[in-house]
């Protein structure tokens, strides 16, 4: 933290016991529905790292061994389309799709900043269009899910209470974490489109679109815990 | 009351976004190492350099006011006792069914080659 930002050249920790001791507003220039988002998203925190942590002490109890994920996720790339071939055999690439998943959410990430950015710029286009293209990564990102999971439940036939690789914990504990992400992506995508709907409708008008950067810091956490669920449960 | 906006040049998101390509790109990367302590090094410094870069730039938490970081910052650190405590009971699980369940050791999924053949001389 640099000392530009902190109004006064009071120290941080002057400023912060001012704002918290006295009978005033505690969050200075923060508008009360961005307060309250960030204080769901401190909870919903702590609900995903209890998975997580939940996950990790399973893993290491058991005493089967854990399902090899770079093998389980493991995409081919096919060696045909519609009779064209284009290479000798299929390609099995470890994680394909979960690495393609995640480039995709980085980038609804970076289309939510810009949507942000021209919220506060009064561009009402440029909000709604960055927003729905986001809100279109999300629905993609869902889709691809749907997909793996289909894979998994169909094809190599892992289910919540066992599976063929290993120890039987891998199952629940894959579609609880990542269907719990899926959940709040899917959530996400509806509460992009509503938002980007009423700021074409004009309902924020008379405000800062404050409603855009608030809704913002929803889709950034989502892409925040995708982060986490990437390294711990499919790179570990 | 005035709210103040989080107004930012468009150059930091894009320079944030490509950062981040990068750093899930030697995430991916990591896959194709060997287990080990590097490893795994690799893929807690990058999930941490990820994290931090979307908290601070994209949630603009390095531009609030110290009372707002505070507050939404500082509860999650209750959650490393948490994740303390869990892997203390989780070692001592794993050891009472190795112990006394008669419960096999895990065998390496893929024992890398150079436990078949050692070298001499060591």
């Amino acid at each position: 933290m640099t000392e530009a930002t902190v109004p006064n050249q009071e120290s941080v920790f002057t400023s912060t016991a001012r704002d918290w001791s006295s009978d005033i507003t505690t969050f200075k220039g923060v508008p009360w529905g961005k307060a309250m988002m960030w204080i769901f998203l401190v909870s919903d925190t702590f609900i995903f790292t209890c998975f997580l942590v939940s996950y990790m002490t399973v893993r290491m109890t058991v005493t089967d061994p854990w399902p090899n994920p770079s093998e389980v996720f493991a995409l081919a790339i096919p060696h045909e389309l519609f009779g064209w071939q284009f290479l000798e055999a299929p390609i099995p690439v470890p994680l394909l799709l979960i690495a393609i998943m995640t480039f995709i959410l980085i980038s609804s990430s970076g289309t939510m900043a810009m949507a942000v950015n021209m919220g506060y710029q009064r561009n009402k286009k440029g909000v709604i269009w960055l927003m729905l293209a986001t809100a279109a990564f999300g629905a993609s990102f869902v889709g691809m899910q749907a997909f793996e999971w289909y894979k998994l439940i169909v094809e190599e036939g892992i289910r919540p209470w066992g599976n063929s690789m290993g120890a039987a914990q891998f199952g629940s504990f894959f579609f609880m974490v990542t269907g719990f992400h899926g959940l709040h992506v899917s959530a996400g995508v509806i509460y992009l489109v509503i938002v980007a709907l009423r700021v074409g409708l004009g309902h924020y008008d008379k405000t800062n679109f404050e409603i855009v950067e608030i809704t913002g810091l929803y889709w950034h956490f989502v892409d925040l815990v995708w982060v986490f669920i990437f390294a711990l449960f499919y790179l570990w | 009351m005035a709210t103040e906006g989080q107004q930012h040049p468009i150059k930091i998101y894009v320079l944030i976004w490509i950062l981040l390509f990068v750093f899930s790109a030697v995430s991916y990367a990591s896959d194709f190492l060997d287990d080990g302590v590097f490893r795994a090094s690799v893929i807690l410094l990058f999930m941490i350099l990820k994290a931090a870069f979307i908290v601070a730039i994209f949630m603009h938490m390095k531009w609030e006011r110290f009372a707002l970081i505070f507050a939404i910052l500082l509860p999650p650190l209750a959650l490393l006792v948490l994740l303390t405590l869990m892997a203390i009971e989780a070692d001592y699980a794993w050891a009472t069914r190795v112990e006394y369940m008669g419960e096999p050791i895990a065998p390496e999924p893929n024992p890398p080659p150079t436990h078949q053949h050692k070298e001499s001389g060591h």
